[in-house]
């Protein structure tokens, strides 16, 4: 698996391959925990939040909400305490860049959540990470307790006035925990149901006080963005999508891998059929779903000869979104009928059940896709999906009801071919020949 | 909360409370006070503890262990059922000493996930789901595990093993066999 930069300098990815990256010496040496310096040496909290604003970071768990501004929405004279989270629940399929992060620079991590810290006022904070990635917590424990060690964790930070605390929380096991609010009410000791917004974390957060939730590579970015300026943080990027972005590529190419990329990165194709080393077998390129299984995903025939930019508003434009940059790619041996009953198996297991639409609508989205793959499709299977979601997105209580949605909705309309071929129980796989089988 | 109902104040009416409560060494009562230390809210801490209990009482939340829980952390016996059945990592029943957990999401999907399951039931002998009659080994298809770049894969106990085939399944099972890998239990 490849892990690195293209079309940049290595930036959040910098360090990954020098051995003993995990330790605070080698990170040290390498440039770590200088920017923490610099902040706390000659920085308000104001300027810190003045320049990430000013680096158009936006959020990399998905939602790609501007960062900067998000930490503005922190009232400065509450009296509550104040937290900072960092999301590392990361469960979006295809996505697994912040595991890499994690396991080869874990001090990143930790000086990025100080200065996130202390650009707000937060004096206790915490990792939430996904209970799978048991051995990452076990890393990030050793990377905090050698932090602590060194007088750059707990009291009196490298001999200043701010003192500030990173602890690390275990998930078990829920996708939905990735959603900012349920995150909390995990980390909370309770369920992983979303809660209503707003008021949002920055007013409302954890325990009911201020708390920013920023996700891992969105919180490894800021050294960079103190160290170098804002200014020219954005300029490795584009003028809306600031700085670099890590890919996680997975499917049929010869080269997977996590790809640290520039915001921007032209073309799509050249991307997928040179860094990433083509097709494997050498088959045709069938569909690439690009930002993780909760994006619309995209034919071939939109991607081939497209120039396909590689940021937010070039992906929009080219018909879906760069949401956790779980970069998928499928071959033309995969049946897009089959790989989107996959995902929608997906969001029925990991709806909560908070909220009707979503769980019982993805319960008969299942139900309607395991009817047909048994050779029981109707001609009007496909307006069913549609009529189904179209009571899902947008009416469900959290943004999981419309992940759910819009991987089948771009389905049927980009291969219609795929499920034409199951309602008329044409299927390669033995469809047609049982009629009428019961839905449930 | 007005009230809290623990096995020490059970519920007025008549209600299934364990009982008997989990004991655990001193060394264990120290792991689960350094995990309260970080919270403020001591019920915060339910799933780390959860883990250590279900580790200690055999691989799943027993009624004992779930009576002790509902004790240390001062919330009712029902608060830990609650919490318990959604995380899909906490086991409310019996689990083998190594849990096969082979990610069925798209990514491993498409590079082969359904041959490595087939191999492994027929292997051990049970479908997904279920468990070896010896409780050594149990096998479950699951949701992605963040390892798309190094499909197929699976988890075993909290250890990932990646780019796998039906070779290195079948060395698996035997070092299981011959007890030369750790459950990952932890």
């Amino acid at each position: 698996m490849f892990i690195g930069a293209i079309g940049c300098e290595p930036l959040q990815l910098r360090r990954v391959h020098l051995e003993n990256s995990r330790s605070l010496d080698v990170y040290r040496k390498n440039g770590g925990y200088e920017a923490l310096r610099k902040v706390l040496d000659s920085m308000s909290p104001a300027d810190v939040i003045e320049e990430v604003k000013r680096s158009a970071l936006r959020g990399r768990g998905g939602a790609g909400f501007p960062t900067g501004m998000k930490w503005g929405f922190v009232p400065k004279d509450s009296p509550k305490p104040k937290y900072v989270v960092c999301n590392a629940d990361e469960s979006e399929p295809g996505t697994f860049k912040d595991r890499y992060l994690m396991e080869r620079d874990p001090h990143l991590l930790v000086e990025g959540m100080l200065i996130a810290a202390y650009a707000l006022g937060a004096r206790t904070n915490y990792v939430y990470t996904r209970g799978e990635y048991r051995y990452l917590i076990e890393i990030m424990d050793a990377a905090l307790a050698e932090a602590r060690a060194a007088g750059l964790l707990g009291e009196k930070i490298l001999g200043t006035d701010f003192s500030a605390e990173i602890y690390t929380h275990t998930g078990a096991g829920a996708y939905i925990c990735g959603e900012e609010t349920a995150l909390l009410n995990s980390l909370e000791g309770l369920r992983g149901h979303p809660r209503m917004k707003p008021p949002f974390p920055a007013v409302a957060g954890l325990y009911g006080c201020p708390t920013v939730v920023n996700n891992v590579e969105t919180l490894t970015a800021v050294p960079d963005i103190i160290l170098m300026g804002g200014d020219a943080y954005k300029a490795l990027g584009t003028e809306k999508s600031g700085g670099t972005k890590l890919w996680s590529v997975s499917g049929h190419v010869n080269r997977p891998g996590v790809y640290e990329l520039p915001m921007g990165y032209d073309d799509m194709e050249r991307f997928i059929m040179e860094d990433c080393q083509g097709i494997t077998g050498g088959r045709q390129l069938k569909a690439v779903i690009p930002g993780g299984s909760s994006v619309y995903i995209m034919p071939a025939s939109d991607i081939v000869g497209k120039d396909v930019r590689m940021d937010y508003e070039g992906l929009v434009a080219a018909g879906s979104s760069v949401g956790s940059g779980g970069f998928i790619v499928m071959d033309d041996t995969v049946d897009v009928f089959e790989s989107t009953k996959n995902l929608t198996e997906f969001y029925k297991h990991e709806s909560c059940g908070w909220c009707t639409p979503c769980r019982e609508g993805t319960d008969w989205l299942v139900k309607v896709f395991k009817r047909i793959e048994a050779g029981g499709g109707r001609p009007d299977d496909a307006q069913l999906l549609l009529d189904i979601v179209d009571n899902i997105e947008g009416k469900s209580f959290c943004p999981l009801g419309d992940a759910a949605s819009w991987p089948i909705q771009s389905a049927i309309k980009k291969f219609p071919e795929d499920f034409r071929r199951r309602l008329a129980r044409e299927s390669p796989n033995g469809g047609g020949t049982k009629e009428g089988l019961p839905t449930a | 909360m007005s009230q809290q109902f623990t096995p020490n104040n059970p519920l007025p009416q008549e209600a299934k409370v364990p009982d008997e409560i989990a004991v655990f060494s001193p060394e264990v009562e120290a792991e689960i006070d350094r995990h309260l230390a970080k919270y403020p809210v001591r019920r915060s801490a339910i799933l780390p503890l959860m883990f250590i209990v279900q580790r200690e009482r055999g691989g799943h939340l027993d009624p004992p262990g779930v009576a002790y829980l509902a004790d240390r952390l001062g919330v009712r016996i029902t608060d830990i059922w609650e919490v318990a059945t959604f995380y899909s990592m906490i086991n409310t029943e019996p689990v083998g000493r190594y849990h096969f957990q082979i990610c069925k999401t798209l990514s491993c999907k498409i590079l082969g996930a359904n041959r490595i399951t087939k191999h492994c039931a027929e292997r051990l002998g049970i479908k997904p789901g279920e468990t070896t009659g010896d409780g050594m080994f149990s096998l479950s298809e699951v949701e992605c595990l963040g390892s798309c770049g190094t499909a197929p894969m699976m988890q075993i106990g909290f250890d990932y093993y990646e780019n796998l085939t039906t070779e290195k399944v079948d060395d698996i099972i035997n070092k299981c066999r011959g007890g030369e890998l750790p459950n990952g239990v932890r």
